[in-house]
Parts: C-alpha cells; structure tokens; sequence
C-alpha cells in the first residue's frame, strides 16, 4: 500500500524533473537543427565566395549561440535530480545510465566547446575550410550528445542489455551493443534528432518570414527559406518515417503505452487509426477504470492493424486485453505478472536474509538463479509488478496520451503543409506577395515548440507508471526525503528557467530586429 | 618561443583570449548570464539542495546496496 505521504512525494519530484526536463528541451531541438542549416549555408559560403552567405550564416550563428548560451548546462540539473530525488532508481540502474551519461559529457565538452568557440572566434583567424570543418563538428557533435542521453532514455523505456546482481542491488551491462542498438534507443534517437531538424527549418522559415513582413533583407530571407525549406522536407520524410518504426516498436515493448495513444481499450483486428477524435467518460461499469469512450472520432479503417502486424487482419490488443489478459494472444494478465514479480521480490528478500544470517550457500544459489535465463524471462523482467496494488496500475493517463500523440501527428502534418506552400511560393517566386503566408509561417514557430514538448510528454506520461519498464515503478524509485524540500526546489527551478526563457527570447528578439547587418561584431 | 608545445599552448589561448576581449557588448551580457548561470547551478543548487543522498549518507559500496535493497523490499513487504 502506498501512503498518502508517498504519492505526494512522488508526484513533487515527477513534477519537478518533468519541468526541469521540459525547460531543458526548449533550448536542445533549435541546437540540432540549426547547427546543420548554418553548416550547410557556411558550405555555400566556401564554395561560392559569396560574401552574402557569409553575412547570412553568421546572422544565422548569432541566434544559434544565444540559445546555445542561455540552454547549457540545464540539462546538468536532471542529473543532481537523479541523485537526490531518485536515488534508489540511479543505484538500481547502475553504469548502463551512467556509462551513456559519462560519454556525452565527454563528447559535449571535448567536441563541441573546442569547436564552437572555432565557430565564433575563429573567423579570419583559421582557413575558411577549416573554419567550416568547426561548424560541421559542432552540428555533429550536438547531435551525438543527443545519441547518448537518448540511448539512456531508451534503456528505460526497453531495459535490455544487463543482468541484475542482487549482491550489490544494481543492474549491470553485459552487452553494450544490445544497448546501443536497443530499437528503442535507435527510433527514438532518429525521431527526436528530425523532429529538431523539422523545428529549426520552421525558426529559420518563420523568421525569415518576418523579415520578408517588414520588407527588410529580401535576399538573405528568401535563401534562408530556400535552405530551410529543403532542409525541412527531408527532415519531415525522416520524421514520418520514424514515427512510424516508432510505433511498430512501441506496441511491441511498451504496447499499454501504444493502446494508450490510440484509447484502445478493447483489441480487435482490422482496428483504425484515429485522425481525429475526442475522449469523453464511457458508461460501461466493466473494464479499465475510467474507461473512456469517443464523443466523436474519425478513424482511418483497418490502418492500425497495418501499421503495427502489416496485415489488416492483425490483432491488435486494446488496454483491457493488456490488463486482464488474453490466452489466445499470449497475453499475460497483469495479475499474473504482480505474482511472478512478487517471486522475484521474494526471492530478493530470501538473499537478504541469508546474507544477514551469513548464510554465504544459500546466498550464492539465490545469486546464480538470479543470472539463470528461464529466471530471468519468467521471473525477474516483471520484478516491477510486485509494487503495484492492482493490476489497473499499469494504465497510464489515457487522455494525456492520447491528446498529445494525436497534437503532436497533427501539427506534424500542418508543418509539412508550410513548407511545401513555402518552397511552392519561392519556385513561383510570390512568396513576398502572399503575407498571409507569412504570418503563419511565423506562428508556426511556437506551434514547433508546441508540437515537440508534446512528444516528450506522451513518451514519459505514457509509459507511468513505469519508471525503467516493468522493472521499476517511479513510486519505488523515488528518495525519502521531504516532498516540503521538493516543492522549494521546484519554485527554485521555475523562477530560473523562467528568468532564462525571458533572457533568451529578449535578446533573441533584440537580434533579429537588429539584424544581419550587424552581424561583423562576435559573440 | 622555441618549445612548439609552449608556442601551441600560447597560439590557443591568443586565440580565446582575443575572442573574448573582441567580443561584442551584447555578447559579454550572454556570458554573464552564463556564468550567473553556472554559479546557481553548480554552487547553489548543487551544494545546498542537491546533494548525492546515497554518497552523502553511506561510506561505502556495500552500504549504499544494502540501503537500496531495503527500501526496494520493504515497498513489497507493505503490498503483501
């Protein structure tokens, strides 16, 4: 049973870690994005001579590092989190989190403060060549970076690649590799990384746009668009491509997540996907708790089915199924697995207590169990159920899921439909013409924000209440410690990141007001 | 300077060092921000509200596995 004391706890710190993540996430998108549209203008530049591209990367350089100043070092503080906050899940994760963790610290600092100060300071200082080979280090770098904490994340969405050793309470890695190529760690990486190219191609688009309203650096406008246009479809291909390996993933490793996003409550075959719809409460007594039912909906017949077994005859389960089971699919009942959990926990006791009684042949049986395969697939890989009260536990905030999921598929598309018309307008050359155009390609800019944030909250809001899957729920890896010190951490946090935000967006804006004409001072 | 390593070692930090003292009056605001930044980061919020709890209370390894292993099997002996 878990106290009231606890659940406020609980919810303090996800609280807490959801806001320090989400901040986080408004400066890194921009950064993987933009760092490769500069690169490319820079390239044009050296191949050109032109020094019209010139002005134009640097123009582009000066946003990029203010938002790279004002977001470094946020992400540092999940991190303080992890020990504080969470300090039973780092003990329980072991290396295979910090191993990841420590390269990209390593990478961050090495690749990209060398280069990026090659970026800034370096003009007229090193060979133009060279000078470009910095600013290509620098978008690779970024996005490495990104590879490791994703890789991290992944492992925790799809725990693979370890063993558990009870002796020291911690998961330890056998096979980097299976963690690294986690297919998880590898749709999650290539979704996000796009996501960030698609959102810089629409910063790029947008302000550029503005200038284009206030009839000002027509010639750099135009080609930043160009640049952004095309930088931005390919980058919209890739993220509908992923998003679809994505999900063929999810319902496999995370498939009450899947259901979630869907509010697929009950499985069938030739199900559709919902384009459209909203969730109102279901009358029926039976079934998930707070079932939901649709008020309204339009759904594409059949296209869930193909989406996930590439049949239209597929089966594809629905939460209840997840949560009461379905022999004839292979479906575990979530019963079932808090029982066999619950041997595992046990187990995990019986060596506590021998080790206590310095028992060293019981401990050293229960030790070897602990690495025996059959154990592992049938025991140990639902140890995380054991901390549940009820099967109905593992269903996540459906409507949070299912909102964001289908936001953030919405605005993707809207995104596509903006820089098709974009590059449409440039081709035909009225682009300055049609400012309605303009002014929403400059909306679009907050919508990106929009749409990317909402990713992250469907991924962590949809896989509650698991902290690592199956393995660990968040309520057993939270610290004890007083939720009173939490909430003072979060108004902490909020009053910084908030003060961050205003400092990046007003010397932002003050930029692009003045802008590239200035471009000869540094950062 | 004879030494190459020296005269690398001293072309480096020219390289920086006329970095910053060329850098522009809104760009020296940004590296205050940034260094403010850090000290809350680093000194403040590291030092005083979040510290390591398990290196902060248990001296060794062995410790900190036993606290964990308690508190993972005490939340199971509470959901019997």
């Amino acid at each position: 049973m878990i106290e009231n004391a606890d659940i406020v706890l609980t919810d303090w710190s996800r609280a807490q870690f959801a806001l320090t993540a989400m901040y986080h996430w408004i400066f890194v998108p921009l950064t993987l994005g933009l760092s490769f549209i500069i690169a490319i203008m820079e390239t044009i530049f050296v191949r050109t001579g032109n020094g019209e591209w010139k002005r134009m990367t640097k123009f582009w350089m000066t946003l990029f590092g203010i938002n790279f100043a004002i977001g470094v070092a946020t992400g540092i503080i999940l991190e303080f989190e992890f020990g504080t906050n969470w300090s039973n899940y780092s003990w329980f994760v072991g290396d295979i989190f910090g191993a990841p963790l420590a390269i990209e610290g390593i990478l961050a600092f090495f690749l990209e403060s060398t280069f990026i100060a090659v970026m800034f300071f370096g003009w007229n200082k090193v060979s133009r060549k060279f000078h470009l080979a910095s600013s290509w280090l620098v978008a690779l770098g970024a996005n490495l970076s990104a590879l490791w904490i994703l890789v991290a994340n992944a492992w925790m969405q799809n725990p693979v690649g370890m063993a558990f050793n009870p002796d020291t309470a911690r998961n330890e890695m056998t096979n980097f590799w299976a963690v690294l190529f986690n297919p998880v760690a590898v749709d999650k990486f290539l979704h996000t990384i796009s996501s960030g190219f698609l959102l810089a191609s629409l910063f790029v688009l947008g302000i550029s746009s503005w200038f284009l309203l206030k009839k000002r650096e027509e010639w750099l406008a135009k080609r930043s668009m160009l640049i952004a246009g095309i930088f931005g479809l390919f980058s919209s291909l890739l993220v509908i491509f992923t998003g679809d390996t994505s999900a063929r993933t999810l319902a496999e490793v995370q498939p009450v997540k899947f259901a979630a996003f869907e509010a697929h409550y009950n499985g069938k075959r030739n199900a559709g996907l919902v384009a459209l719809g909203f969730l109102k409460n279901s009358e029926k007594e039976s079934g998930a708790p707070e079932e939901k039912d649709f008020a309204f909906r339009i759904e594409i017949p059949g296209l869930l089915s193909l989406m996930t077994g590439g049949s239209r005859e597929a089966f594809v389960p629905g939460i209840n199924d997840l949560v009461y089971g379905l022999p004839d699919s292979s479906i575990l009942a979530v019963a079932e697995k808090m029982k066999r959990g619950k041997v595992a926990m046990n187990l995990l006791n019986q060596y506590k207590e021998a080790k206590r009684q310095n028992d060293l042949v019981k401990a050293e049986t229960i030790r070897n169990t602990f690495q025996e395969k059959n154990f592992v697939n049938d025991y140990f890989r639902y140890f995380g159920y054991a901390f549940l009260d009820k099967p109905e536990d593992v269903v996540p905030n459906v409507p949070v899921a299912f909102y964001t999921f289908h936001l953030m598929v919405m605005l993707g598309f809207l995104f596509i439909l903006i820089i098709c018309i974009a590059l449409y307008l440039l081709w035909k050359g009225t682009i300055t013409k049609n400012r309605w155009f303009l002014r929403a390609a400059l909306f679009s800019i907050p919508l990106a924000y929009i749409a990317s944030e909402s990713g992250w909250v469907l991924a962590e809001m949809g896989r509650q209440p698991w902290i690592i899957q199956d393995l660990m729920p968040v309520s057993a890896a939270v610290s004890q410690i007083s939720p009173g010190a939490v909430m003072t951490t979060f108004i902490l946090f909020a009053v910084l990141f908030t003060a961050l935000l205003i400092a990046e967006i007003s010397i932002m804006i003050r930029q692009i007001k003045t802008g590239p004409k200035s471009q000869e001072a540094q950062l | 300077m004879k030494n190459p390593l020296l005269a690398s070692a001293a072309k480096v930090f020219h390289f920086y060092y006329d970095g910053f003292r060329n850098m522009s009056l809104w760009g020296k605001k940004l590296w205050i921000i940034i260094l403010i930044k850090l000290f809350l980061i680093f000194i403040i919020l590291k030092v005083f509200f979040f510290p390591d709890l398990l290196k902060r209370g248990y001296d060794t390894d062995e410790q900190r596995s036993e606290y964990v292993l308690d508190q993972l099997t005490k939340s199971s002996e509470t959901n019997d």
